[in-house]
């Protein structure tokens, strides 16, 4: 194996195949969508009311999507901080995901921000409200963000032969780095914060002051389920051979980050006196379960050092920790959410295509880019025959 | 590898350390009540379901009608809402002749904006457009600061901040006790227009007093219910016969207190009034920012000391693998 093997490489290959065509399209629809929604009010298209004033667009694409992008910080935190080398491979295009899920969730804030031009008081001496949950949200995230492009940037460096401000940048970069795992820490634990000032109206099953901890473990087991998840699809999608002795070990260590979840997690209801609340039939428990059978199976599956070399395992597994990382926050902001009785919501088909539009844009950013800029480890063979 | 991770637990031994000295922050008590608070005290007992105040309220806050039957003729609004910021419910029960007996009986209930001692909407409004003013109490609302998030809507343990849905330049609504009447010596249009004095204006301690006075009457004797502002006595009170009113004044204590005090004698969850603790959300809320956050970030920043530290070991590492690979 050369040294050269590892390194990033543009995959090269054609931009307009049918599967970026179906993408655009719904990028396209989710467009169409909004500018209804700009012109006539967020009721024009969408199913919140005052009972459920959050709907999908923040829990799902801000909330949840963030939480899919966890891959960069999980890799980041795992490489960087606890210096394990080996999984170097994976950081460009972990990072490269977790910008886009990022960037279009902070994106995707403004169009449920009912006053979006105001936005910018968030940030501003003399409206910035420092108690406000919110506030710490929004800052950190835009924070990240900003890191994030940064820390990616030696990827267009590298493409546009600006090779001194590479190297400058990388005199720099642990600082980056830092920044780049302690804010993801501080707005993933934020996101459960926000439930807080909720009070009575979270369902106890999901209303406890452990809520950071939780939603910081879930984000960075879910990081470590997304990786796993992009790699397979990414390897199928490009016909590129698997790291499959990498993902086995990565699978190890989010297990062992799931255990510890689930330990808390059931502690925390049993001190709380709050476990009761799943054998209560309804919604609720019947949610609550679904969400636990969902944190268990990635456990199940991958119990046997056998089961983790098989890719079939792992996707499956981390497919099943993604889902009920989402279970998760849709129980606690929705289903075990409760303001009074009369309310309903369930999201409408033109705002659920407004979510897909968001996700189909992350795809087809990210194809695009790994097939312009060096981000995929290298693989001379499979990159070739590809070409 | 391995001094690497003992050098990141030392980092962290470090951070520990520091949040240590630093102290944990204080629990953060709730807030408590300017002297001179304004309020109301809303009676279920002597509201007669007339809904004066209603009309009132949407005159004088130049609110649009909203309708809830086919010949959109009257406003006939539901609930609260982004055309409606004060509304009268009724309770029924079986054949709801007797009024204010939970069995087979009717009751009012007023649903506006309780202007809290310790609100939550303020505490989660990111872009300070929730404010409590520090003389009245009156918990306003700003729109140019406003960015339309939300929060002080899914906050509220009243669920009393409504959002315009229907409209490309949305605000927030809610009841601000009118306090655009204010500085023309008037008060809140719904006590000024109620017949029976149920709605009453006035500053938070005497209504407290004047509530108090009222849960001590025996049922069925004759007394005088003050009407309009408890304060100048503007107008003349109303005599009738005390009403079996339950033992509690919602809003005493509810959520660290309410400046919207109300009797009944039906029991309040029965109306649509939750039963609530008496720390404030926002209390327990800021606790947990303040313990993660507060002492000027003592935490994160130490945090951010232990992984600059183990980043920048490790990255020179990885920097100089890719300058031999070159």
């Amino acid at each position: 194996m050369s040294a050269s093997h590892n390194q990033p490489a543009p995959l090269g290959g054609p931009l307009w195949t049918p599967t970026t065509q179906v993408l655009a399209a719904l990028v396209a629809v989710a467009g169409v969508i909004l500018l209804v929604r700009f012109l006539f009010g967020i009721g024009a298209v969408t199913n919140v009311n005052d009972g459920y004033t959050w709907g999908i667009w923040v829990v799902y694409d801000v909330v949840i999507g963030s939480a899919f992008a966890c891959g960069g910080f999980s890799v980041a935190l795992l490489v960087y901080i606890f210096n394990k080398g080996e999984y170097h491979p994976m950081v460009r295009p972990a990072l490269l995901a977790s910008l886009f899920g990022y960037t279009l969730a902070g994106a995707g804030v403004i169009f449920d921000l009912g006053r979006y031009w105001n936005f910018w008081h968030i940030f501003w001496p003399g409206y910035a409200q420092p108690n406000s949950v919110m506030f710490e949200v929004a800052v950190c995230i835009s924070a990240y963000i900003l890191v994030m492009w940064i820390e990616f940037s030696p990827a267009f460096l590298e493409k546009l032969g600006m090779k001194d401000v590479k190297k400058k940048l990388n005199k720099a970069l642990f600082l980056i780095i830092a920044l780049g795992t302690l804010l993801p820490s501080m707005h993933q634990s934020s996101l459960g914060s926000l439930l807080v000032v909720f009070g009575y109206q979270v369902h106890p099953l999901w209303q406890t002051m452990l809520l950071p901890l939780l939603y910081l473990m879930t984000a960075l087991a879910i990081g470590f389920a997304v990786v796993i998840f992009e790699a397979c699809l990414s390897s199928s999608g490009f016909r590129r051979p698997l790291e499959m002795h990498l993902l086995g070990k990565l699978s190890k260590v989010m297990l062992g980050m799931l255990a510890a979840y689930l330990a808390i997690r059931f502690g925390d209801l049993l001190v709380r006196g709050a476990l009761g609340g799943m054998f209560v039939p309804g919604i609720e428990a019947l949610m609550f379960w679904i969400e636990t059978a969902l944190f268990v199976a990635p456990l199940v599956l991958l119990w046997n050092e056998k089961s983790r070399k098989q890719p079939a395992k792992l996707f499956v597994a981390a497919s099943c920790l993604m889902l009920a990382g989402f279970i998760l926050r849709i129980n606690s902001y929705l289903v075990g959410y409760e303001t009074g009785p009369g309310w309903h919501y369930f999201p409408s088909v033109s705002e659920i295509m407004v979510s897909v539009g968001m996700i189909a844009l992350e795809i087809l950013g990210y194809i695009v880019l790994v097939r312009y800029l060096p981000i995929l480890p290298g693989s001379g063979a499979a990159a070739a025959t590809n070409k | 590898m391995s001094i690497s991770r003992r050098n990141f637990l030392k980092g962290a031994l470090a951070g520990g350390t520091l949040l240590a000295t630093g102290g944990p922050a204080e629990a953060r008590p709730n807030k408590t009540m300017p002297d001179e608070a304004l309020g109301l005290l809303y009676d279920s007992t002597t509201c007669i379901g007339c809904k004066a105040c209603v009309a009132a309220c949407k005159e004088v806050n130049d609110m649009p009608p909203e309708f809830s039957t086919e010949e959109q003729l009257w406003d006939t609004p539901l609930d609260i809402s982004g055309k409606t910021l004060n509304i009268i419910k009724v309770y029924k029960d079986g054949s709801s002749e007797i009024k204010d007996s939970e069995k087979d009986g009717h009751a009012f209930m007023k649903v506006s904006c309780l202007h809290c001692v310790d609100p939550s909407c303020v505490s989660a409004c990111p872009v300070s457009a929730m404010t409590k003013d520090p003389v009245t109490g009156i918990v306003g609302y700003d729109k140019d600061a406003c960015i339309g998030c939300r929060y002080c809507v899914a906050a509220c343990p009243f669920g009393v901040p409504r959002f315009q849905y229907d409209k490309a330049l949305p605000q927030i609504t809610k009841c601000q006790l009118c306090r655009h009447r204010l500085p023309e010596g008037k008060y809140a249009a719904c006590a000024e227009v109620c017949p029976t004095g149920a709605t009453l204006y006035g500053k938070v301690k005497d209504l407290h007093a004047e509530a108090k006075r009222r849960v001590a009457l025996k049922p069925g004797e004759e007394t005088k219910f003050p009407r309009g502002n408890l304060n100048t006595h503007d107008q003349s009170p109303h005599t009738a016969k005390a009403a079996k009113y339950l033992p509690q004044i919602y809003g005493e204590k509810e959520v660290g207190g309410t400046q919207m005090l109300k009797l009944s004698a039906v029991p309040f969850e029965k109306l649509g009034m939750p039963t609530l603790p008496e720390r404030s959300y926002a209390a327990t809320s800021e606790t947990m920012q303040h313990t993660l956050y507060g002492n000027a970030l003592v935490l994160p920043l130490a945090f951010l000391g232990a992984l600059t530290y183990v980043a920048k070991r490790n990255v020179k590492h990885d920097d100089d693998a890719d300058d031999d690979k070159k």
